[in-house]
C-alpha cells in the first residue's frame, strides 16, 4: 500500500511541469489528453506501482499552491483515561 | 502492528485566496507567494498583517493574499508601508517588490525606510527583467543579457553593472535583516521560507528593516521553459548575486538566527 | 475669544493638530518651512505621528498609507513639491481615502523662487495629477481663515472621502496676524477607524485599497461615481466672500492675497466715489460659477486680479459667457501687487461703456 498519496487541483495547475522534474520516484506526468478550464495540460500522480511516499517535494516547487500532500504515519497513541 | 493512519501533510496556505493567479506558467512569484502565506499561517498573523502590493506581475498580488492591502504607485510601496505602520504600529506590515519597482524607480524609497530602520519587511522579487512591461532591461540585467531594451545584450559601457541591492542595503544602520535567497530548486525554496520567516519575526521584535531578496525567474521574458528557467538562475544569477546573510542583527545571531 | 499673534504656517499646523490630525509628513521647502518644523516638535508631544520624508515624493506616498489606515493625516508643501506630489495625488484620489494637503505657492515655474505667487491655481484647480479627478481647494486671505478652512479640510476630506486642498501664498504663510485657533480635538480611536481602512482582516473579509480598474467599463463606472461625488460637492461646498458689492457697477473677482489687497483698492476707489466691489471666491474648486455669472448681470465689467499669469480668470469668463468684459491685471515671479497698481486697473475698468444689446 502507498505510503503517500497527491491530489492536484487541476483548476489551478498551469502544466509549468516543475513537479514532474523533482519528483524523487518520477510518479507526476502531464495529462496529454486532458485540459483544465484555463487550457492546461495539468500534471497527474501516475503510481501504479503505489510507489509515492508523501514526501511533499512536489509541492515545494508547485507555483501555484495546487498540490495537497497526504501520509500514512502512525496512529497518535492515546493517553490512558 | 502500529496502526496507519492518513494523515495530512500539506496543503494551500489559508492566506492565500482559492484563486486561479495570472502569473505565468513556472513563475516563482507563485512560489514566492506561496512561502509568504505559509509563513504568515505558521506565525497566526495573518488577521493582523497589511500587504503593499507594487506596480509590475504581482500588481494584483492584493487579489491572491488574503489580508488587507493597498495598491502603491510604481517604487513608493516602501513609502505607503512607512505610513501605514508608523500610524499601526501594532500591524504588520509587508511590501512584495519586483526589480524595477524596488530597484529602479523606487531606489530613494527603499533606501530610506532601510537607513530610517523601518520595522517593515520587503519581499523583493529579483529575476533580472521587467515583466510586466513585456521584458525590458532592469537594474538587475546582467551583463549581455538580452531584454527588448537592450537587444544587444547589456552593454555595461550604457548601461552600467547591475544593481546588487542587499549589498547596498545591508550597509545602512537601520537594516536589521537583510538576505539574498533563490527559489531556482527545492533545497533552495526551503531556505528562502526560513528566511521569510525570520524577517518577519524581525519586524515581530521590531529590531529594524528586514528585506529578502529571492533570485526568480521569468520564462516569458526570458524565453526559457520553467525547468530551464530555474536552471539560468542557478547558472548566471548565483555567480552575480551571491546567495548569504547580508546583514543580520546582533540580536538575531544570539537567538539562533 | 483668545486672540494671538500667529504666524500662518504655525497656524495652519497648529490648526490641523486641533482638528485631530494623527500623523504629518512633509518636506522642507521654502516658504512652509514652519509648518514642518512646528509638527515636528508637537505631534511626539501629543503621541502622534510625524516623520520628515525623503522627498515630497516620499511625503505625499506616507500620506497615502497612512490613509489607508483611516487615520486624519496631511502634509503641507509649495509649488516645486506639490508638482513632485502630483502622481501621489492621483493615486489618492482614484482611491477615493481623505487627505488634506497645504499647498504655500511661491514664484515659478521651475525653481522659480521663495516668494509668493498664485502659479498653482490651475494645478490644483483643475487638476494637476493625471486623469479625471477633482479635489476640493479652499483659498484664504488672512490668517484666520487659514486657521478655519485647514480646521474644516479634515472634515470636508472625510465627509466626501476625497482630497481638500487648503492654497495659500508665502505672504499668508510667513505673516503674523492676531488670530482665534479652534478647540483641540482628539485623535479617532482605533475602533473608529472606518470600516474600509486597512486594519487588518480580523474576522471579516481583506480590504483592498488600490486606483486600479483594469477593465475599462469598470473603470468608467468608477469614473462616474467621481463625477457624482462631484456633482453633490457642487452643489453642497460653494464658498465666497462679497466685499462692498450691493451697489456696485464694477467689480475685481480675485481669491486670496490678490483680493485681500484688492480691498485696500477698493475703499480707495469708493473714496473716489466709485462704485466698485470685490467677489472673493474661497472655494476654487467648486468654483462659484453662478455668482460670478450674477454678477454679470449687474456690472458692467469686471477685472480679475491673480498674481499669476491669468489662471482663475478663465473660470470667470466661463461664468460671464462675454456678456460684460473680462479684464485681467497679474503680477508674476514671486511680485505681490499693491493697491495703488488695482487702484489704476480699476481707473481703466471705469472707462468700459456696456457693449450695445
Amino acid at each position: 500500500m502507498a505510503k503517500g498519496r497527491i491530489l492536484i487541483e487541476e483548476a489551478l495547475c498551469k502544466g509549468c511541469e516543475l513537479c514532474t522534474t523533482v519528483c524523487p520516484k518520477d510518479l507526476i506526468e502531464i495529462a496529454p489528453d486532458r485540459f483544465t478550464p484555463k487550457g492546461y495540460h495539468p500534471a497527474i500522480l501516475v503510481d501504479p506501482g503505489r510507489d509515492c511516499t508523501g514526501c511533499a517535494i512536489c509541492s515545494v516547487i508547485c507555483p501555484e499552491a495546487a498540490i495537497t500532500v497526504y501520509r500514512m504515519t502512525a496512529a497518535p497513541v492515546r493517553a490512558a483515561a | 502492528m502500529t496502526e496507519m493512519v492518513e494523515t495530512l501533510i500539506y496543503q494551500r496556505p489559508d492566506s492565500l485566496q482559492m484563486v486561479h493567479t495570472h502569473y505565468c506558467p513556472g513563475c516563482t512569484h507563485g512560489v514566492a507567494h506561496r512561502l509568504i502565506a505559509e509563513v504568515l499561517d505558521e506565525m497566526d498573523i495573518r488577521p493582523i498583517t497589511i500587504g503593499v502590493a507594487p506596480v509590475g506581475c504581482s500588481v494584483f498580488a492584493y487579489n491572491y493574499f488574503n489580508v488587507d492591502f493597498a495598491e502603491a504607485a510604481h517604487g513608493r510601496a516602501p513609502a505607503m508601508a512607512t505610513g501605514l505602520k508608523r500610524v499601526s504600529p501594532d500591524k504588520i506590515v509587508f511590501t512584495y517588490q519586483g526589480d524595477g519597482d524596488l530597484a529602479s524607480i523606487g531606489a530613494a524609497e527603499i533606501l530610506h525606510v532601510a537607513g530610517r530602520g523601518e520595522n517593515i519587511t520587503t519581499i523583493f522579487i529579483n529575476n533580472a527583467i521587467y515583466g510586466m512591461t513585456g521584458g525590458q532591461m532592469a537594474p538587475t540585467t546582467l551583463p549581455g543579457q538580452r531584454t527588448t531594451s537592450t537587444p544587444l545584450g547589456r552593454d555595461v559601457e550604457v548601461h552600467g553593472m547591475p544593481l546588487k541591492m542587499c549589498e547596498v542595503l545591508s550597509q545602512l544602520d537601520g537594516s536589521a535583516y537583510v538576505v539574498r535567497r533563490s527559489l531556482h530548486d527545492v533545497p533552495n525554496i526551503r531556505r528562502a521560507k526560513k528566511a521569510i520567516r525570520a524577517a518577519f519575526e524581525v519586524q515581530q521584535k521590531a529590531l529594524g528593516f528586514s528585506m529578502v531578496e529571492l533570485l526568480s525567474s521569468c520564462p516569458t521574458n526570458w524565453g526559457l521553459p520553467p525547468q530551464e528557467s530555474l536552471d539560468w538562475i542557478k547558472d548566471h544569477m548565483l555567480p552575480a548575486f551571491p546567495l548569504g546573510d547580508y546583514k543580520v542583527h546582533p540580536a538575531l545571531a544570539v537567538d539562533g538566527g | 475669544m483668545t486672540l494671538e499673534l500667529l504666524e500662518g504656517n504655525t497656524a495652519f499646523a497648529e490648526a490641523a493638530v486641533r482638528a485631530g490630525c494623527q500623523a504629518y509628513f512633509g518636506y522642507p521647502i521654502t516658504p512652509q518651512t514652519e509648518a514642518l518644523e512646528h509638527m515636528a516638535r508637537r505631534m511626539p508631544e501629543l503621541g502622534r505621528v510625524f516623520l520628515q520624508a525623503e522627498s515630497e515624493v516620499a511625503a505625499i506616498n506616507m500620506v497615502y498609507g497612512a490613509a489607508c489606515a483611516g487615520v486624519r493625516v496631511m502634509t503641507s508643501s509649495s509649488s516645486p513639491g506639490v508638482s513632485l506630489m502630483m502622481e501621489g495625488l492621483s493615486y489618492i484620489a482614484g482611491s477615493e481615502v481623505p487627505v488634506v494637503v497645504v499647498d504655500v505657492m511661491r514664484g515659478g515655474p521651475g525653481l522659480g523662487n521663495i516668494a509668493p505667487s498664485q502659479g498653482d491655481y490651475n494645478q490644483m484647480v483643475k487638476g494637476g495629477g493625471h486623469g479625471d479627478y477633482k479635489q476640493i481647494v479652499l483659498a484664504p486671505a488672512t490668517v484666520q481663515e487659514l486657521i478655519d478652512m485647514t480646521y474644516e479640510a479634515f472634515d470636508l476630506a472625510e465627509k466626501y472621502r476625497c482630497i481638500t486642498v487648503v492654497l495659500t501664498d508665502g505672504n499668508l504663510g510667513q505673516m503674523m496676524e492676531p488670530a482665534e485657533l479652534p478647540p483641540m480635538q482628539a485623535v479617532r480611536s482605533k475602533a473608529d477607524r472606518p470600516a474600509w481602512a486597512l486594519t487588518g482582516a480580523d474576522g471579516r473579509p481583506p480590504n483592498v485599497i488600490s486606483s486600479i480598474y483594469i477593465d475599462p467599463v469598470i473603470e468608467e463606472a468608477f469614473n462616474r461615481k467621481l463625477m457624482a461625488k462631484q456633482a453633490e460637492i457642487e452643489a453642497n461646498e460653494v464658498r465666497f466672500r462679497e466685499f462692498m458689492l450691493e451697489d456696485a457697477e464694477l467689480a475685481i473677482v480675485a481669491f486670496g492675497t490678490a483680493g485681500r489687497i484688492s480691498q485696500s483698492a477698493i475703499r480707495a476707489a469708493r473714496g473716489e466715489g466709485i462704485r466698485v466691489g470685490l467677489l472673493r471666491p474661497v472655494s476654487l474648486y467648486p468654483y462659484p460659477y453662478a455668482r460670478v455669472a450674477a454678477l454679470a448681470e449687474q456690472v458692467r465689467a469686471i477685472l480679475v486680479v491673480e498674481m499669476n499669469g491669468g489662471q482663475m480668470v478663465d473660470d470667470v469668463r466661463l461664468a460671464v459667457q462675454g456678456r460684460v468684459p473680462v479684464e485681467f491685471y497679474g503680477r508674476m515671479g514671486g511680485v505681490t501687487p499693491l493697491p495703488e497698481e488695482i487702484l489704476d486697473q480699476i481707473h481703466r475698468l471705469r472707462a468700459f461703456q456696456p457693449a450695445a444689446r
